[in-house]
């Protein structure tokens, strides 16, 4: 522990600017990850535990897409949608069938698509690790705020993904779509009955979910390498974020990533040695102040 | 008791092997060479899943590719080597069981033990049990063959050793600070053994080397950790005018590439000892001029035209660049074929015998020749050296070699202090 180091962070502007950029950065990537997880949780009540393979592919198929026209909007474009694409199939063929069955074979049957895509993974694109590198766009030397460093990309990035999160956010609590998506989530059999196809809404869930760990992995692929298995780091702390925010809950989702993000952001500073430990302390201290997670719905 | 079944067994045995004496007798030869020709069976525990296969992978690359040479030159008295691989994924207990199966089951008579620190010394365990002769040559970790505790006598080590590459990282590091003016240092190495024991004797010896030089802050992520936003912002706050790492891999690709958009180069020197490895030169699409880093491997170092031709059919090969790992176990198979030439033999005891003390022609060799040292059973004479990164081939123009008297008077040290000696 270095409280003397964490105090001197805290009286100066350039640190706490530096440290808390840094904590959103880290926490924008996690809430898309965490808020398709969440959304899909809060809908169909099944826990999506090849999540992070979306992430994955998302981050493999931008790589691709970037190689071959050489334009990262396509790239992301491309990336989220064909994961939405794949996580529609994966839910049609292979998840509704579990719907409602034990958690155990939920949780078999997306350890055997992690496993199957991280082989497919080594086949397509080999078992070495790959790096996008930065579009020439964001290679440009970062911005000084009062004394504080932010990257031109990352800047992106927060802007991006905020803009998602007030999209889904409208979509969930504004349209006439997230008052069907809610009214499934609470009873399926009586929306079913309104003569609302919740087959088609629920593939319509989990497809989002996908698109959302696509982008997710697109946009994180200019700044960290792709390897085989490259999901399941970012599934753990997704998890985390998850529980931290309540299950189900897209606005919890955005504030429990943003927590973990500034706190791996201040606890390095403040202990180096327990970063990761500081974080799963902070999930023990939430749920015992809020079982159900800060934005979680009681019982 | 009379034994039915025994005897018609004894029986039927005894019909077989009359059988095979006639057929032997009126075949002659073929008989023979049937025996001579019976291949030598080395059996490869390594990784090759997870997210250090590529190196696994290379590994058996260059084992493959000095036993076809072998074989190509008519083997051991006609007996040709037979490579058996089997994935311990780098986990420690796998790395067991399959150096036990290969060699009880497969009749493995050597082991080629390809396996990272941590499957590595499971590995010793079932060498020490079952006394085949094994070349480890993936470890770095120094007490692997430093400690006569963990010592076996028929495991032997062609990896370079932590305690050489930290001596020559500090002493080239230490050279580079005092000419530059490099006082405040920080570190940033993956938590887990490797990286503390790396980054510890670094840090060491560069105080040695240059004592002016201050440690300012260390950071410490998790071992494949995605995001290095964290450290790197620490990394800012602390302004170290040089930085220490022992990442690798995927990691260090990751850091560089959020480190540069950071600046962080702009105002810090990297010394990455890891960088100047193939897949991790080939991996950063920005390459941020000016980083030091150690030769994992180079073709152009040592700069001798067989480093280069070994390096080219490599990659005519199999398509790539060779690894760290795979100069060290075509150097494995190297020592290999030269002990059995020389014993005409592959039991393990006379093959371990041969071995010690043995001095092989080596393109990895920095004088062109590696000597396997008698005393801890372990490889030194082979090319270490730093220098400056460039993002295109030769990647690192300029290399400045380690000196083996040096290194040689500080490990006799460090063995002493660590009561090895």
């Amino acid at each position: 522990m270095d409280f003397e180091a964490l105090l001197s962070c805290f009286s100066s502007p350039s640190c706490v600017i530096t440290q808390t950029t840094g904590g959103l950065i880290s926490g924008m990537l996690l809430f898309l990850v965490a808020a398709g997880l969440s959304l899909i949780f809060g809908t169909l009540k099944v826990v999506n535990f090849m999540h992070g393979s979306l992430y994955m592919l998302g981050a493999y198929f931008a790589y691709t897409v970037y190689a071959l026209s050489g334009n990262y909007a396509l790239a992301v474009a491309g990336a989220a949608l064909g994961v939405g694409l794949f996580a529609l199939i994966f839910e049609r063929l292979l998840m509704s069938r579990v719907y409602g069955s034990d958690v155990l074979l939920q949780l078999l049957v997306c350890y055997g698509v992690i496993l199957i895509l991280d082989d497919a993974v080594k086949i397509i694109w080999g078992a070495q690790f790959l790096s996008m590198g930065m579009p020439p766009a964001f290679q440009r030397p970062p911005l000084f705020i009062a004394g504080g460093v932010l990257p031109v990309f990352y800047l992106f990035l927060i802007v991006i993904t905020l803009l998602v999160a007030a999209g889904l956010g409208f979509l969930i609590a504004g349209t006439r779509i997230g008052k069907i998506v809610r009214a499934a989530a609470i009873n399926p059999t009586m929306t079913s009955a309104l003569g609302i196809n919740t087959a088609v809404v629920f593939g319509g869930v989990f497809a989002l979910g996908g698109l959302l760990a696509g982008l997710a992995g697109a946009l994180a692929v200019p700044v960290r390498s792709l390897v085989s298995g490259m999901g399941f780091s970012i599934l753990i702390e997704s998890f985390i974020v998850t529980v931290i925010g309540g299950m189900g809950s897209v606005a919890g989702a955005l504030v429990g990533a943003l927590l973990i993000g500034l706190v791996r952001s201040f606890g390095t500073i403040g202990f180096p040695l327990f970063t990761d430990g500081l974080m799963f302390l902070f999930m023990t201290a939430v749920l015992i102040v809020r079982p159900s997670g800060l934005f979680g719905k009681e019982g | 008791m009379f034994d039915t079944k025994g005897t018609i067994r004894q029986r039927r045995n005894f019909i077989k092997a009359a059988g095979a004496l006639t057929g032997a007798a009126g075949l002659g030869v073929p008989f023979i060479s049937r025996a001579q020709n019976k291949p030598i069976r080395i059996g490869v525990p390594t990784i090759l899943s997870g997210r250090v296969a590529q190196l696994g992978i290379s590994s058996r690359n260059a084992i493959s590719m000095e036993a076809e040479k072998f074989n190509a030159a008519g083997g051991l008295g006609g007996r040709k080597i037979e490579i058996i691989t089997r994935d311990s994924k780098g986990k420690p207990d796998e790395a067991a069981n399959n150096t036990r199966q290969l060699i009880n089951s497969e009749g493995c008579e050597i082991i080629i033990s390809a396996e990272s620190s941590a499957g590595a010394f499971a590995v010793q365990e079932v060498i020490r049990e079952l006394k085949v002769l094994c070349i480890h040559t993936n470890s770095e970790t120094s007490s692997l063959s430093a400690d006569p505790k963990i010592r076996v006598p028929t495991a032997f080590r062609t990896a370079r050793q932590g305690i050489h590459d930290a001596i020559v990282s500090a002493s080239y590091a230490g050279s580079v600070a005092k000419a530059k003016g490099l006082k405040t240092w920080m570190s940033c190495s993956p938590d887990y053994a490797y990286g503390r024991d790396n980054t510890s004797l670094f840090l060491e010896y560069l105080k040695r080397f240059h004592p002016e030089v201050e440690l300012v802050g260390e950071a410490w992520p998790k071992l494949f950790q995605p995001d290095y936003t964290e450290n790197i912002t620490k990394i800012l706050q602390a302004k170290p005018q040089a930085l220490y790492s022992a990442l690798w891999a995927g990691d260090l690709v990751s850091f560089v590439d959020q480190a540069s958009i950071y600046g962080l180069f702009m105002q810090t020197s990297l010394f990455a000892i890891n960088m100047a490895d193939y897949t991790t030169l080939t991996a950063v699409k920005n390459l941020p001029a000016g980083i030091h880093s150690a030769t994992r491997y180079i073709k152009t170092f040592p700069a001798s035209s067989d480093n280069a031709a070994w390096a080219d059919s490599y990659k005519a090969e199999y398509g790539d660049y060779p690894t760290n790992w795979s100069w060290e176990n075509a150097l494995a198979v190297g020592f290999l074929v030269s002990a059995m030439r020389k014993t005409k033999s592959t039991d393990a005891t006379k093959l371990a015998g041969a071995l010690r003390g043995m001095k092989i022609k080596s393109p990895f060799g920095a004088d062109g020749t590696i000597t396997m040292r008698a005393e801890d059973q372990t490889t030194i004479g082979y090319a270490l050296g730093w220098g400056m990164t460039i993002p295109k081939e030769p990647y690192v123009p300029n290399v400045t070699p380690g000196d083996w008297k040096t290194i040689l008077e500080y490990e006799t040290e460090w063995k002493k202090k660590m009561g090895y000696a």
